[in-house]
């Protein structure tokens, strides 16, 4: 490790730290210098560098948004691809062995694996990287990242890890989303390509028919092709592509369906060939350009998702009660919380909001009397 | 609403982040598993790497993952051969996360571990308030990272 990497520096610099956590270890305050000479050393290779970017972006809040105003003037065109699918399809060894072929054509991917955190406790056991031993061996950057709390099947930070990865130079970036049910399709506006694995055995026709992940693929992959059912896999698939053709769903491209064995190899150089095709084809069109902007919305929404909830959870604890508590409808408590709620951001704009806690009754005549909406 | 608030929903501050792993030829997993199960269940996010590990895979996942302490479990009696040799291998690499080693270890081995930089050792039978605490203190302790 280079004497320069600031990492390794003991910074003296001071600065706005962002806070040290309660169950966390000190850390080192992190201003814009720091960031700043972060991402300087993970462009010219640092990887510890790189860890550490990610490991601040991951945290939000003020340094995030350093980290993403510093990475931001570097995100080029690097094409990221989303892995999708259900528990056991496959995703982490596709990945794993799709990076160790690229990374030996002299390519220089990274991974972002996504394992669900524990609702209950916040804890996670991310296991990607049993999956991925031949790539990081490699050379791969692999990064685990546990969802922490947010739905969807990724990561709230994974947008801002992206850039982490693409400023750093790794192209192409793939993102593995924890295993997904029917309807977690986040990935599709954070990644230019987006790949669903399935694998033998994962349902019938009408399975393939039904709304959510199924029509979200940029190319399917039907995994452990060497099982009973693999053929019946793809042959469903491809009915339901067929039905997608007839009402309008498809555009110009219709999506792919590859056979892949991933713990043979089998398959994958065809996969890589698929997924290069669909960038050339996003690159040669507006496609590119239409993906980052919808990946720019679906962020700024995400964030925004984000926060409400945040502020729902703090209106809910605050909630006096209404007179009739425990005869209220349900759904007459919640309007009457988002009432509160969007009076409280509309009185965040000037600051100083009161909270209504001791102020029940007033509040629910809407007229609070503390001046906010006056 | 203060930054940390809004970024950590349990308020708490993100989880230690910890590198389990076995070392080298030693085929009996399941402590590891139990000891991973113990970790996310104290709110800690466990980076499970498994069986057969180099010292070299260790340290690869421990600078991506930007781990704040790693976990070798030993069932070979070889720690005091491979826990001297993982310690060495991160400091070799500019990484400074203590290692607690976890399996059947004579405490007359102990006070080698101890000076060769093995940050704590967990027995067998060790309760699961006392593993969490111990990779807590492992983790507090590493504050000058």
């Amino acid at each position: 490790m280079a004497a320069d990497d600031p990492v390794a520096a003991d910074p003296a610099a001071e600065g706005p730290s962002v806070g040290p956590p309660a169950d966390h270890p000190v850390d080192q305050p992190v201003d814009h210098v720091y960031v700043d000479d972060l991402v300087t050393s993970s462009r010219t290779g640092s990887r510890r560098a790189t860890a550490r970017l990610l490991s601040i972006v991951e945290r939000g809040g003020d340094a995030a948004d350093l980290v993403a105003a510093a990475t931001h003037p570097h995100v080029g065109t690097a094409h990221v691809v989303g892995m999708t699918g259900a528990p056991g399809s496959g995703k982490s060894t596709i990945t794993g062995v799709l990076t160790t072929l690229l990374a030996g054509t002299g390519r220089c991917p990274a991974v972002l694996a996504v394992d669900p955190s524990s609702p209950l406790t916040g804890g996670a056991i991310l296991g990607d990287r049993i999956r991925m031993g031949d790539a990081a061996a490699s050379g791969v950057f692999i990064r685990s990242m546990a969802t922490r709390g947010h739905a969807g099947g990724l990561a709230l930070a994974v947008p801002g890890a992206v850039r982490v990865l693409v400023a750093a130079g790794y192209d192409p970036v793939f993102i593995e989303t924890v295993g997904v049910g029917q309807v977690e399709v986040d990935v599709t506006a954070a990644a230019d390509t987006t790949v669903v694995v399935v694998a033998p055995g994962w349902g019938d026709a009408v399975q393939a028919n039904k709304a959510g992940l199924l029509e979200i693929a940029d190319l399917f992959v039907v995994n452990k092709a060497d099982r009973p059912g693999a053929a019946d896999a793809r042959r469903d698939l491809e009915l339901m592509i067929d039905l997608s053709v007839i009402t309008g769903r498809v555009g110009s491209v219709r999506p792919a369906v590859l056979m892949t064995t991933a713990t043979e190899s089998e398959g994958i150089e065809a996969l890589a060939g698929a997924i290069d095709d669909h960038f050339r084809l996003l690159a040669g069109g507006s496609g590119l350009a239409l993906c980052r902007e919808r990946r720019r919305l679906a962020e700024v929404a995400a964030h925004l998702d984000h926060l409400l909830a945040l502020a729902a959870e703090g209106v809910l604890a605050d909630d006096p009660g209404s007179p009739s508590t425990g005869l209220e409808l349900p759904t007459a408590t919640a309007r009457r919380l988002a009432d509160r709620l969007l009076r409280g951001v509309s009185g965040a704009v000037t600051e100083g909001t009161d909270r209504p806690g001791t102020q029940g009754q007033a509040n629910r005549d809407r007229r609070t009397g503390t001046g906010e909406l006056e | 609403m203060g930054t940390s608030e809004i970024d950590t929903p349990t308020g708490s501050g993100p989880p230690i982040r910890v590198v389990l792993a076995k070392l080298g030829l030693d085929g009996h997993d399941r402590g590891l598993k139990v000891v991973a199960r113990m970790l996310r269940d104290a709110g800690m996010e466990v980076v499970y790497l498994g069986l057969r590990q180099t010292t070299g895979t260790i340290v690869t996942a421990v600078e991506q993952e930007d781990a704040d302490v790693v976990g070798i479990s030993m069932h070979n009696a070889g720690h005091l051969t491979l826990g001297p040799m993982i310690v060495r291998a991160l400091v070799d690499a500019d990484l400074e996360v203590p290692v607690v080693i976890g399996g059947v270890l004579p405490d007359v081995d102990l006070p080698e571990l101890a000076a060769a930089g093995v940050a704590a050792v967990l027995g067998p039978g060790a309760p699961v308030d006392e593993v969490v605490a111990t990779v807590r203190a492992a983790a507090r302790g590493n504050g000058g990272r």
